[in-house]
């Protein structure tokens, strides 16, 4: 949304718009301004700038989001392992702590810059602004930005990715997507990752997950993956490769 | 807690408004908040405080106005009023809806005090 065509005006605020005009002034004589401004609107405008220096670059990017421990980690590493040899990737890594993460990335060969957010919950727009300042795009094909592992925050902070990819673990209950429904509302892709482990947990219904996430009106695709028995793993990269081969 | 993020993104704006006006001080700020951005209420009028002090907006009081999630039917057309984890049509029941209001998260007004006098010779 945008503060100049009018798009930020919905049926749920536009009595505010018509009622009064711009200016008013209230009966203690404060003067009432009236702002209809996104609260987000300088991350989104720094992320506007991050999508548009992806597309420049001809990098495909992709925000993995999901609760910690969910698989993002190994899933990168599975993916460079299949798609290193004919696809060039860079990795943006966001936790709290540690570069733990981005070596296990640099380890397969492939550039990794860690943003250590401290306390932060998420990432936001400008700290993958400061991370591409470390990155050089040239030749890269494909940049996976590696979200906090935080079900939440993640979900309000658009980052200049082209594609949002959630991860649900099947340890985490099928029932993931209607608890957090502001994330997994924002998907485009949902991997139930940890798909190895179905037959042992036996509790954990694929399709009660995929219910759950049309019920929030998500159309987006959901399948089964595991990075260490390789099940679905087809499936994702053929994903990927399609979103690369849009974005060249 | 990226309230308290979203706190301080709003405390920027609202001195841009503030220096803008001429203001010194800024009384109230109105917010309206849809379920669907994914900032609670409570956790934001917490953080508030924090992201105000020292800033025009230090003695602000934060109005939270929660707005209603509201989906249009993709199959019948209708409108309905839903919950946060079921944007379902109420009317025929298809899950292919359009959210039409409910994410917002948006600075609508802010009162301010103390407009400095003689603004008009100033332009």
């Amino acid at each position: 949304m945008c503060d100049t065509c009018g798009c930020n005006i919905t049926p749920g605020n536009e009595h505010l718009v018509a009622a009064g005009g711009h200016l008013a002034h209230t009966s203690s004589g404060g003067e009432s301004v009236e702002v209809l401004k996104g609260l987000l609107d300088a991350n989104d405008h720094q992320a506007l700038h991050n999508r548009e220096h992806f597309s420049r670059h001809e990098v495909f990017a992709v925000n993995l989001m999901s609760s910690p421990g969910a698989g993002k980690t190994a899933l990168l590493e599975a993916t460079i392992e299949a798609l290193g040899a004919d696809m060039r990737i860079a990795v943006v890594e966001g936790d709290l702590e540690t570069e733990n993460d981005a070596n296990r990335i640099r380890d397969k060969g492939v550039p990794a810059v860690q943003i250590s957010t401290g306390s932060a919950c998420h990432l936001d727009a400008h700290m993958v602004h400061g991370a591409l300042h470390e990155l050089d795009l040239d030749g890269i094909d494909v940049v996976f930005i590696e979200n906090v592992g935080n079900l939440v925050c993640p979900a309000s902070f658009d980052l200049g990715q082209h594609c949002n990819v959630a991860l649900l673990s099947t340890p985490e209950g099928h029932d993931k997507p209607a608890k957090y429904p502001v994330m997994f509302r924002a998907a485009d892709l949902v991997l139930i990752t940890k798909s190895d482990l179905l037959e042992v947990l036996g509790d954990f219904d694929p399709d009660a997950a995929e219910s759950y996430l049309r019920q929030i009106a998500n159309p987006a695709p959901l399948f089964n993956l595991s990075a260490r028995t390789g099940d679905g793993m087809t499936t994702w990269l053929d994903w990927i490769r399609r979103g690369a081969g849009e974005h060249q | 807690m990226h309230e308290l993020a979203i706190c301080q993104a709003l405390i920027g704006q609202v001195t841009d408004v503030a220096r803008s006006n001429h203001a010194t001080s800024v009384s109230d700020i109105f917010v309206s908040v849809g379920p669907l951005s994914g900032v609670e209420g409570p956790l934001m009028q917490n953080a508030f405080p924090v992201a105000a002090a020292g800033t025009v907006a230090n003695e602000a009081k934060l109005h939270l106005r929660p707005t209603p999630i509201r989906v249009q039917c993709d199959e019948c057309g209708e409108e309905s009023e839903v919950a946060m984890n079921r944007l379902v049509c109420d009317h025929c029941g298809d899950w292919r809806t359009q959210l039409i209001s409910g994410d917002e998260l948006l600075l609508q007004r802010v009162i301010l005090d103390n407009t400095a006098a003689g603004v008009e010779s100033n332009v």
